[in-house]
């Protein structure tokens, strides 16, 4: 009988906390893992360590006799740089800006696919388009709409008195952030559409049967059932989209540079270009260091919303 | 149906007019980079801002096939985005089985990893990385780009891969198992067929993302031979920047396999971007 019991382990069911079988039984998942993990280590998050190490380096491949540990005064320098807190105010409307506008276009989206109507499986597939297309072609694409010699933009808005003139509004420090902005609305409403609609379709039917019934109307449907489901899933899909924009430089970067005059340059861009134009990586991981902690903040406010809500 | 037949014609038409803007604003870009691409050059200034060209032709397209160097670029981004998509996927499956089928200790660890390297501003590991990769060698070349983007995309990739496996019953594969399969038997016969669509989906997913990234491609790569394509669109925008025609063929170009592989995955974009909860 205590023969029998030995044979157990190699049935393939682990009995022992230190037996072979119990070994590969745990090793397992880690030899299905180790690829991943290998290489999130080596590529993202010994680089991580090494980016917020530069921050207190000079590292210019311009000038590079000057390396070495300088404390804190790239980001002393930071404190003394206009442009820097440009970008920063910047960040702020262009996240705000491109949010807000993607929001309530995707929401009117997401409710009008939630109804059955003719053609709505071709209609999907055209609307969502826009999220397939390659970032660089949308920004390429929106410059060359927004150009008088080529684009019909410009002239629209004068005729309807948006402008005084056809002119690009690329150029305009005033009017620039506009564009991006315009683009990024462009490309960002497919992506709130379809998480919206997805927790559309979780909300039960029969509370909107049970309500029309008791006969209340579309809109006390809407501010009555619709919404109060969906405000949760609101709140967190729109902060954690707002942390993804301000990050999101690729549009600014190929429409205007941050230009003209500082106007349109975010903190990502300005990052960008700091490392790939002046090479000047350690200043260049001081703002991405600074940028790092504004999210962090954000993040702290947006776990404790998070937390009021789910109470709820 | 009910609620709909029960509302007032005007609304009705209401809701397709609003239907129809939407699908106006999502298609009107690229009518008119189309558009453009189409007009002979002698007429864009005279018809630059007619919304129908007068005139058709294919001149920008044979020009930038035949008299540029798009053919190669597109070439190397294919490559480069047909690789990080392979590499993800095989990475992605293997986690996400790990992460769908075994409970083991450190696995809230691992997840854990996983998001913060999706919440960091991946811009601050831009500088580390060229230096890293100049160090290797490797400046100049798809291999790093390959690598790179694979890392980028395999937490997202692997949340996937694990939502599709969570799809595949587990008394599947014990009972190929129990009649005596291995489990990699098992997986090659019983799982693999069941989640071949999962996988085409990541494919499609990383092969998107990948096709259009930008500053690690302008940053790692410099010489004319190895630029993908976002990386030469951009070169020759600043070179030729009247060349309207021929920048926006080389445009449409460009978004020609963005819309094969949309096609491909429109099915389960519900899915993927719910699953990524943080990837655009």
């Amino acid at each position: 009988m205590t023969t029998l019991s030995g044979n157990d382990t190699a049935s393939g069911i682990p009995r022992t906390r230190f037996g072979r079988a119990y070994l590969a039984y745990a090793v397992e998942p880690w030899l299905y893992l180790s690829p991943a993990i290998l290489l999130l280590i080596f590529v993202m998050l010994i680089p991580l360590g090494i980016g917020i190490s530069y921050s207190v380096q000079s590292i210019n491949l311009l000038r590079p006799f000057e390396t070495g540990y300088v404390g804190l005064e790239n980001f002393e320098a930071l404190g003394e740089d206009a442009r820097f807190w440009t970008a920063l105010v910047n960040t702020f409307w262009w996240t705000f800006g491109s949010v807000t506008l993607q929001f309530f276009l995707g929401l009117g989206l997401a409710l009008l696919l939630s109804r059955p109507f003719h053609g709505k499986r071709i209609v999907q597939a055209l609307v969502f388009l826009p999220w397939a297309v390659p970032t660089f072609l949308i920004a390429l694409t929106f410059s060359w709409l927004l150009n008088p010699v080529i684009g019909p933009l410009p002239h629209w808005g004068a005729a309807v008195g948006l402008l005084e003139e056809p002119y690009n509004i690329l150029s305009d420090p005033g009017t620039a952030m506009w564009g991006p902005i315009l683009a990024n609305v462009w490309y960002g409403v497919p992506f709130f559409a379809i998480t919206l609609l997805a927790a559309l379709q979780s909300i039960p039917g029969e509370l909107y049967e049970a309500a029309e019934i008791d006969g209340a109307s579309a809109w006390q449907c809407f501010t009555k059932i619709t919404l109060p489901f969906l405000g949760p899933m609101i709140a967190i899909t729109i902060m954690l989209r707002a942390i993804w924009i301000a990050n999101f430089a690729d549009l600014i970067y190929v429409m205007t540079g941050g230009g003209p005059a500082n106007s349109t340059q975010i903190l990502s861009s300005y990052i960008f270009t700091t490392a790939f134009r002046r090479l000047d990586f350690g200043y260049a991981s001081a703002i991405a260091v600074a940028l790092l902690g504004v999210l962090l903040v954000y993040a702290v406010i947006l776990l404790f919303v998070r937390a009021r809500l789910v109470k709820f | 149906m009910a609620a709909l037949r029960r509302t007032p014609p005007l609304a009705v038409v209401g809701t397709y007019l609003a239907i129809l803007a939407y699908v106006a604003f999502a298609l009107f870009p690229l009518y008119w980079l189309l558009k453009i691409a189409l007009t002979p050059e002698r007429l864009i200034y005279s018809d630059g801002t007619a919304l129908w060209p007068s005139a058709l032709t294919l001149e920008n397209f044979r020009a930038v096939l035949f008299a540029t160097d798009f053919l190669a670029y597109f070439r190397n981004s294919v490559i480069v985005s047909l690789g990080t998509a392979a590499a993800t996927a095989l990475i992605a499956a293997a986690a996400g089985y790990a992460f769908s089928r075994f409970a083991f200790r450190g696995k809230r660890l691992v997840i854990a990893l996983m998001l913060v390297t999706q919440m960091f501003p991946l811009l601050m590991i831009i500088a580390p990385i060229y230096k890293i990769v100049a160090a290797l060698g490797l400046l100049n070349s798809l291999t790093s780009l390959i690598i790179v983007y694979t890392a980028f995309n395999i937490p997202f990739a692997t949340f996937l891969m694990q939502s599709f496996f969570d799809g595949i019953p587990k008394d599947l594969e014990e009972a190929a198992m129990m009649d005596g399969c291995t489990r990699l038997q098992a997986l090659r016969k019983v799982i693999l067929p069941l989640t071949l669509p999962g996988l085409g989906a990541t494919l499609g997913f990383v092969f998107t993302a990948a096709w259009s990234e930008l500053f690690f491609a302008l940053m790692l790569i410099r010489s004319d031979d190895t630029m993908t394509f976002p990386v030469g669109l951009l070169s020759f925008v600043s070179k030729f920047s009247v060349d309207w025609g021929q920048m926006m063929a080389a445009g449409v170009l460009a978004l020609v396999p963005s819309c094969l592989f949309f096609a491909f995955i429109q099915r389960y974009l519900v899915q993927g971007l719910t699953s990524g909860a943080v990837k655009g």
